[in-house]
């Protein structure tokens, strides 16, 4: 199980690589572990709102359905369209080309709760 | 000793079947139409051209004799009740009476159109009537419809009778709480009658406490929907005194009545404190259920409710017996016609068949299948609530995980076994669930050898875990990838890409 | 009867294994309260024979439609059913499985259900078909459903020569959502659906137009006119067929622009027996396929590469997705689907365009016969396919009471559901009607 270091996660198993006030997300390589083959992804359009703690998409495998939430509200500003096309690549690479949405955050505040490398992986330990 | 056996006939089996399209031949044909004793009206005469096709692209084109032999192989492809044990879960896949085919085959009950006058269904009306009063006296309700098609219909029924209660008390309420146990049909139907979901907890010992009801009931909530015994084969001990905290708060009780064979005789839900339960005639009375249907899902209430109940309903005056549509309370119709009529016969032939006395005997033995299963079991597979159980017992893959062996993989071995798999995956509570639900028409010497398989399959998963990740081996296809399906839909065949 | 096999001592040896000395301990676990402290109130089982006996005579209190000349239709038909059909789903291997929710061993029931979506989308026109739906009726309001969640509108249209008691069914299923239900009245000339009429309750934003065809009244719609009003303002057009056999026939909705057609599929193959179990299908285009109803089975392979079906898009259902699931369905109508396989199998192409034909052609010989007796018109201009309304100068129930002492079920009066049409019978004729039989009612209709 992979935990890069120079990213944040979120409770929800998502993955923010933050950039000044853009943040780009997608889900952990323990999330992607947890659901199995991935078959189908659902993201919202560019220029669209996303709200903190609030579903902008979902991902499902075969006989799961999972909210993808946002981890701070802002706009969406770039969208992986080809990951929608091909969702599998989630499952290969959760950290790289699997990347989701990059969002313009409105409030820096709202990724004050966001967990390090270290804090997210002993998280999955305790919830196990 | 049960050994993995091949559960397919081995002689055309292990080929593939092609699709019946693509057995077709232009040209040939099978049934033919009945001789025209009149002359033929053109279409093209009175139908304006563009209203007509011309061709069926695609359709079949078969004989007679390759269109049976098709479906007949088809056929043995499948496991069924009659080929093989089939426990699965909160399904009561009992057997089905071969009587039953035969008497809801009758002429006087299949030929029946459902608008000719009800002076020429005495017999099927009578038949209705009485199946209402048996369903209303072995389960306590004083009121039964059998008009909706199945579980889920008898469901959304109702629902929608709660929603018209509370409008008609001026005082709409907008919640229903349902336990974590439950089936995945309960909040569907709840959302599709305008309620939203609350959801509650059962305890470590499997079942919703007065407490936990008692701290979210409140007067914006309509009802607890709840399945009683629940998912996990456990009864809801506590269900007289959450239903007095219901009911005190001015709500009702809808059961979800999947696992009635466990209780039949023993206990009723009318006398719980149950307002309104559907029945599945397809699980608890022996109906087949067809590979996925058709069933019916009566719904029985207390009195108050009868008012709302669906139309029409059915009328006894005077020795004689009528549809009723005069029901101005009623929530209306969910369907087309009167009933899923050639299920309710078959259901009620079962009740018949085996009587009051045989219905009490049928929990018993359910029951007593179950313990049995479960006792045998206990020690080689997890068992996440070691209770005594009623009608099915629910196991887990815990012990397995430290060989990578899970519940597919026990599930999908137990094939080679000639045994169906067991619900796997459900009841949500439980990781990695199988749920085992035996039913009264086994024999010991069945369930000796399901429990003979799954501890072979315990040991195998120590010994030689391999095996079990890529079973089943004796079947004429390995595991499906799902996921290929999931992700490039392919749902009808096409002459270009058809393969 | 007992279908139970356990002897005493298998029962002996069972608790004992279990470590309990009675049956009733195991029921301990219920509250004493709650258990029933008598027996049921519910008679002794019967022998087998018995049974037989006694549910033959109930059986006998019903007439059928053979021991009558009848010309019933209304959604649900009288036609022939081949041997063929029967004889394969009574296979106890279709018969007595379960939800193909374990492929390697459900590949019958899969393979078979995936033919039947193919046929389903070849007579139709469509390009995606569901496992079945309750019946035409309920499917049909599950297409209504679809329809606001595709384009989130709430003004549902409703011609009113769609069958009155699929109209009742739409109305029960929304009851508790923010729906508006608007219906266009028929066209007393031609018994149809008129874009006129269409225009003046559409509205803004309507989410769906739904029409029969051929309507309630038998008579032919013109789907592509009422297309482009129902496209232009953003709503879906959803077809409704209760006579499957006129697809033989007739252009496929598809063909024509409807965005989702359902219907009634008792026609192929399955008994009219009294109402159910029938067959509710169910197409749409490709596009629109995360939002069906029920379940879908989609070709795979498997481990060897193999073809192989399985269910598929599990993820719009109640067992996985719950209050957000496209639909509360779970069982269907399974057999009944795999009926209609069979019965469009085992007549093909030839036999199922040659049987549209039988049966506009023995409806047509009823129409031209009974236009003739004084006194009664054909009520509608429109074409028709099987079916046709009569207008009388008598009472229709007048003269069904009449017909009926004469060993005639003379169609369907028309005034419990179009208190207008007192004076108006529905009419059916399909390839189960002799000649014979339509001259001897029509004799018998002449001399009332």
């Amino acid at each position: 199980m992979d935990f890069p270091e120079d990213l944040k996660y979120t409770k929800e198993h998502e993955w923010i690589k933050i950039e000044d006030t853009m943040a780009t997300i997608g889900i952990t390589d323990h999330a992607q572990d947890s659901l199995g083959d991935i078959v189908y992804l659902e993201l919202p359009r560019e220029g669209a709102k996303v709200i903190k703690d609030e579903p902008f998409g979902v991902v499902e495998s075969v006989k799961s359905v999972s909210d993808l939430c946002s981890p701070a509200s802002g706009s969406v500003v770039e969208v992986n369209d080809a990951l929608v096309d091909s969702p599998e690549v989630i499952n290969d690479d959760p950290y790289g080309e699997a990347w989701m949405i990059k969002v313009e955050i409105g409030n820096p505040g709202d990724l004050d709760d966001v967990l390090s490398a270290e804090e997210y992986q002993k998280y999955i330990e305790e919830e196990k | 000793m049960s050994n993995p056996v091949s559960t397919t006939n081995p002689c055309n089996l292990s080929k593939e079947e092609k699709l019946i399209f693509e057995k077709s031949s232009h040209g040939r044909t099978g049934t033919l139409p009945p001789i025209a004793d009149i002359e033929e009206t053109r279409p093209e005469d009175l139908i304006p051209p563009a209203m007509l096709r011309e061709d069926i692209e695609g359709f079949p084109e078969l004989s007679e004799l390759d269109t049976v032999r098709h479906f007949t192989r088809l056929s043995q492809l499948n496991l069924g009740i009659d080929t093989a044990f089939y426990p699965l879960g909160s399904c009561t896949m009992k057997y089905n009476p071969k009587v039953n085919e035969d008497i809801a085959s009758l002429d006087g009950f299949a030929r029946l159109h459902p608008y000719q006058p009800d002076e020429l269904n005495q017999g099927a009306l009578q038949l209705i009537h009485e199946m209402e009063w048996l369903l209303a006296e072995l389960s306590g309700m004083d009121a039964v419809t059998l008009h909706p098609a199945a579980g889920a219909h008898g469901e959304l029924a109702g629902m929608l009778m709660i929603a018209a209660y509370f409008r008609e008390m001026g005082n709409p309420r907008k919640k229903i709480i349902i336990p974590d146990t439950a089936h995945g049909t309960n909040p569907a139907s709840c959302m599709l009658a305008g309620f939203s979901v609350i959801l509650v907890r059962s305890d470590d010992n499997g079942v919703i406490t007065p407490e936990s009801i008692n701290a979210i009931m409140d007067e914006d909530t309509a009802a607890l929907m709840l399945t009683n015994p629940n998912t996990l084969g456990l009864f809801e001990k506590h269900i007289k005194e959450i239903s007095d905290i219901v009911h005190n708060k001015g709500g009702l009780i809808y059961c979800d009545g999947a696992n009635l064979n466990a209780i039949l005789g023993i206990s009723r839900p009318g006398d719980m404190g149950v307002d309104i339960i559907q029945f599945n005639l397809h699980k608890t009375f022996s109906t087949p259920h067809g590979g996925g249907g058709p069933g019916s899902g009566p719904v029985g209430v207390k009195s108050f409710l009868e008012p709302y109940l669906p139309k029409p309903r059915i009328k006894k005056k005077d020795r004689r017996f009528s549809l009723d549509y005069n029901h101005p309370k009623s929530i209306g119709r969910l369907r087309a016609f009167h009933m899923n009529f050639g299920i309710v016969v078959r259901g009620y032939s079962y009740i018949r068949a085996i009587g009051g006395e045989g219905l009490k005997r049928t929990s018993e033995m359910a029951v007593l299948n179950a313990n049995y299963v479960k006792e045998a079991l206990k020690g080689h597979y997890h068992l996440p609530y070691d209770l005594p159980c009623m009608h099915e017992c629910v196991f887990s893959d815990i012990l397995q995980y430290e060989y990578n062996v899970n519940t597919l993989d026990i599930a999908k071995r137990l094939i080679d076994y000639g045994i169906h798999p067991p619900t796997i995956y459900f009841p949500l509570v439980v990781k990695g669930a199988l749920l085992v639900e035996p039913t009264e028409t086994e024999s010991k010497e069945t369930l000796d050898n399901f429990i003979d398989a799954m501890k072979k399959i315990a040991f195998e998963s120590k010994k030689d875990p391999d095996t079990l990740r890529s079973s089943p081996h004796t079947t004429s296809m390995g595991r499906l990838n799902e996921a290929k399906a999931a992700r490039n839909p392919v749902l009808r065949w096409k002459r270009e890409t058809g393969k | 009867m007992t279908y139970i096999p356990h002897t005493d001592k298998d029962i002996k040896d069972m608790l004992a294994a279990i470590g309990v000395t009675s049956l009733d301990e195991l029921f301990d676990q219920i509250p004493y309260a709650l258990r029933l402290q008598r027996p049921l109130n519910i008679p002794p089982g019967l022998p087998e024979r018995n049974l037989v006996n006694e549910l033959c005579h109930l059986s006998k209190k019903n007439t059928t439609v053979d021991e009558y000349i009848s010309f019933l239709g209304a959604g649900s038909y009288n036609h022939y059913i081949p041997s063929v059909v029967k004889y394969i789903v009574a296979r106890s291997e279709f018969n007595t499985s379960y939800t193909p929710y374990q492929p390697e061993v459900s590949q019958g029931t899969l393979q078979a259900i995936f033919e039947y979506q193919t046929l389903i989308c070849q007579l139709t026109g469509m390009e995606v078909s569901n496992a079945s739906m309750y019946d035409g009726a309920s499917a049909t309001a599950e297409a209504v459903l679809m329809a606001g969640r595709l384009n989130g509108h709430q003004r549902v249209i409703l011609s009113s020569a769609l069958h009155p008691e699929y109209r009742e069914t739409i109305n029960t299923y929304i009851s508790n959502q923010d729906k508006t239900v608007k219906e266009v009245t028929y066209c007393t000339a031609t018994g149809k659906t008129l874009p006129e009429a269409v225009e003046a309750q559409i509205g803004n934003e309507p989410s769906c137009l739904v029409v029969q065809h051929p309507n309630f009244f038998g008579s032919l719609e013109d789907i592509a006119a009422l297309r482009d009003l129902i496209h232009n303002r953003g709503g879906l057009l959803i077809v409704v067929i209760t006579e499957p056999i006129s697809l033989g026939l007739l252009t496929p909705p598809g063909s024509l622009g409807a965005d989702i057609v359902v219907g009634e599929g008792q026609s192929l193959g399955n008994n009219m027996a009294f109402g159910g179990p029938y067959l509710g299908f169910f197409a749409t285009r490709e596009e629109y396929i995360r939002q069906v109803p029920g379940r879908i089975v989609g070709q795979t392979t498997d481990s060897k590469g193999k073809r192989g079906f399985c269910l598929t898009l599990a993820t719009r259902e109640q067992h996985i997705r719950r209050e957000k699931a496209t639909s509360n369905i779970c069982t269907n109508e399974g057999l009944c689907a795999i009926s209609a396989a069979v019965f469009l199998s085992v007549y093909g192409k030839k036999g199922l365009i040659d049987l549209a034909r039988l049966n506009f052609s023995k409806s047509q010989y009823l129409k031209n016969s009974i236009s003739k007796v004084a006194g009664t018109r054909i009520a509608f201009s429109s074409p028709t396919f099987n079916e046709f309304v009569i207008e009388s100068e008598i009472e229709a129930d007048v003269l069904l009471k009449a017909l009926l002492k004469k060993g005639i079920l003379g169609g369907i009066s028309l005034k419990k559901f179009y208190p207008e049409l007192s004076r108006h019978l529905l009419l059916c004729a399909t390839e189960m009607n002799s000649r014979e039989e339509m001259d001897t009612f029509v004799e018998e209709f002449s001399k009332l």
